[in-house]
């Protein structure tokens, strides 16, 4: 065991429910293992770090982790760690959910917390399916893919997670994939380190539901996929109009510094404390 | 003491602040929203927290992560919020945090009559979630009460580790009443249990002599697991009928072995009634006056038991009350939910309900149209309302 996996080995919780539920070769360990090594690059006190997430395969990632851990309802992760967050400003505060979760059921708390620009860490597993159900269709599946509920092929168009984080207010959003293990630990690390909201969207795949309706039976082939169609932010650039629609662009796609939500309400603090008592306003006759 | 002339609305954000209250998360709604309007003032004085979320449901979620983070927290809403709620009112329940909302209920169903009084989100309050969870609902009938039973739905809140709701019906959240304001430092406040042992032992969801195990606030050096699936003592998730169980005995135990405080109801003139009416909130105001004029009109022997806490239903309270009453009055702005449950406790052929769903109160002259009816015509339990909806054998 190097040193890297000795300390994200302390980060487990070992006692209780291992082994975990996901599927042999799925991507959602990877991504857990970016956020362990973070926690421990950053050198962040465990009791200091909280977990929130909503439902989903996704969404049973926090019980594996030795930190205050929240398991919430579907959808709702971000508005919970909200109130969180609000609570105790000192927490790194780390959310994470699934496609579905993040996009469907939770889209409207997904564009509002954008929007608060509230210190909190998102990290999106997007596998463009729901996993756990069975593999329906999600808000991502892209155009023509096959899924449960899309037997003759999907004919909606997949919500582009880190455009949407980025037009909501976002400051900080990032694109990654399970593939790119060592840059996706870069991007989270930056993104636990960003005062404000910090988008991680990592690409991932589900070959048992995904790959099996696609003709992408394993997760070699799935992965291969991901090294196959990416591109670095920097030779997307380049490439411009000629980029091949569907490519994914992994890297920084913003990192801006703008006032934090609980920064700014702690200078709504002090303006209610230090402020003379407030006019008095004229009540209404009537029903108040 | 301080002496004011406010509104129920404001009287609640008094009594949230006077019992700790420090967070509040909410979205608009009339006739709900001064208590958001007057907690978004005056909770930064004190150093707690208000945020506007972006519906409902991010409102009681927001109140949940705070509660988990050690502060006590409140929304407030009327009845298409309080529908919206309903997941996570079972999430609190489930995971046992203390949260408190605030229900200010107008006509429905749906959007129904904004903004005007209703009383028909009892048994949502109850059943509103699903699967079976314990959960406590309180009821004033004054702006007073209003103040004092908020503190009580923070108190109980915390003691018990429950959700808590306050049923406020929009007469009472609108009416301006003169309130006595206590001193705030008189004010009887409970905290949640506290561990009072090392992390390694701690287990927020284990089962102490109280029934209520002690809840850490995330971010203190106990590093625990809550979730919505149902748990072991330490919070990890399990199907194991031997953990599961106790578990569930115990969140109902909880709340069943402290109804002595958590009952709470006002009695009058029950000792030798013939009739008797059960009320609460703003109808509760109506059956006081009807009671009144039947006695001195009509000299006729009735009582009134006008209740405070709507659930757990206090059943043993209103049999006793009911026991020799010829009978049993309900009258509510909704058509039949308190009333469902008085029956269930003393026979539905005693009972007869007075309701009306138009948005409109019910006035003290129905409930005595009620009392003068003979008992045959109660037994067919029909509904009194203004368009006197008699239903022929």
């Amino acid at each position: 065991m190097n040193q890297a996996e000795r300390g994200t080995y302390a980060y487990l919780r070992h006692h209780k429910k291992f082994p975990h539920v996901w599927c042999a070769g799925c991507g959602i360990g990877i991504v857990m293992g970016s956020m362990l090594r973070s926690v421990q690059k950053l050198e962040i006190d465990q009791n200091d770090v909280a977990v929130v997430s909503g439902i989903g395969c996704t969404g049973r990632m926090p019980v594996y982790m030795d930190f205050n851990t929240l398991h919430t309802t579907h959808g709702r992760a971000l508005a919970f760690a909200t109130g969180l967050k609000l609570a105790r400003p000192e927490m790194q505060v780390i959310v994470v959910m699934g496609d579905g979760d993040a996009l469907a059921i939770g889209g409207n708390h997904f564009i509002h917390a954008a929007r608060r620009n509230i210190g909190l860490t998102a990290i999106v597993v997007n596998n463009s399916i729901y996993g756990m159900t069975g593999g329906q269709s999600s808000p991502t599946t892209p155009l023509g893919a096959y899924t449960a509920t899309a037997p003759y092929r999907h004919i909606e168009q997949p919500f582009p997670i880190c455009e949407l984080a980025m037009v909501s207010g976002a400051a900080f959003v990032a694109r990654g994939t399970v593939y790119h293990v060592t840059e996706l630990d870069k991007l989270v690390e930056r993104a636990m380190r960003k005062q404000g909201f910090a988008l991680v969207e990592v690409v991932s795949y589900c070959h048992t539901t995904f790959g099996r309706a696609n003709n992408l039976k394993s997760p070699i082939e799935m992965m291969r996929q991901l090294k196959d169609n990416s591109v670095p932010m920097a030779v997307a650039e380049k490439q411009g109009a000629a980029l091949a629609q569907g490519t994914i662009v992994r890297g920084v796609l913003r990192d801006e510094d703008k006032p934090e939500f609980t920064q700014l309400y702690d200078q709504i603090i002090e303006q209610a404390r230090g402020a003379p008592p407030p006019r008095k306003r004229k009540v209404p006759r009537g029903w108040g | 003491m301080t002496a004011q002339l406010i509104q129920g609305n404001r009287a609640c954000a008094l009594g949230a602040l006077a019992a700790g209250c420090s967070f509040y998360a909410g979205y608009p709604i009339t006739p709900s929203s001064e208590i958001a309007e007057i907690m978004s003032r005056e909770l930064p004085k004190i150093g707690g927290k208000f945020i506007q979320m972006e519906d409902e449901i991010a409102s009681i979620a927001a109140i949940i992560g705070a509660s988990v983070g050690g502060l006590k927290a409140m929304t407030a809403t009327s009845g298409p919020g309080f529908s919206l709620m309903q997941e996570n009112i079972g999430y609190a329940a489930a995971t046992e945090i203390p949260c408190v909302i605030i229900d200010v209920m107008r006509t429905g169903p749906s959007t129904g009559l904004p903004t005007s009084p209703s009383q028909g989100d009892v048994m949502q309050a109850r059943w509103g979630t699903h699967g079976d969870h314990p959960i406590i609902a309180l009821a004033p009938a004054s702006v007073p009460e209003a103040f004092e039973l908020t503190v009580t739905s923070f108190n109980f809140a915390e003691k018990f580790r429950t959700p808590v709701i306050l049923l406020m019906d929009e007469v009472v959240g609108h009416m301006r009443e003169r309130v006595e304001l206590p001193d705030p430092a008189s004010v009887q406040v409970d905290d949640r249990p506290m561990p009072g042992v090392p992390p390694e032992w701690y287990e927020p969801f284990g089962s102490p002599p109280s029934d209520v195990p002690a809840l850490a606030p995330f971010g203190e050096g106990y590093r625990y697991h809550i979730t919505g699936l149902l748990h072991d003592a330490r919070g990890f998730p399990t199907s194991r009928l031997d953990e599961i169980q106790p578990w569930v005995e115990r969140v109902f135990r909880k709340i069943d072995r402290n109804l002595g405080e958590i009952l709470q109801w006002e009695e009058d003139g029950l000792e030798d009634a013939h009739v008797v009416v059960v009320a609460y909130g703003s109808t509760a105001r109506a059956a006081k006056q009807a009671i009144k004029l039947a006695r001195a009109r009509y000299g006729r022997k009735v009582g009134l038991l006008r209740l405070k806490t709507l659930w757990p239903f206090p059943e043993d309270v209103v049999e006793r009350a009911a026991e020799d009453a010829q009978r049993v009055i309900v009258p509510e702005m909704n058509l039949g939910q308190v009333a469902l449950e008085v029956e269930r406790v003393v026979g539905r052929h005693k009972v007869l309900r007075v309701g009306r769903a138009d948005g409109h109160v019910i006035t003290p002259e129905q409930i005595l149209d009620a009392m003068r009816e003979s008992p045959t015509q109660v037994s067919r339990r029909r509904i009194a309302s203004p368009a006197a909806r008699k239903v022929e054998p």
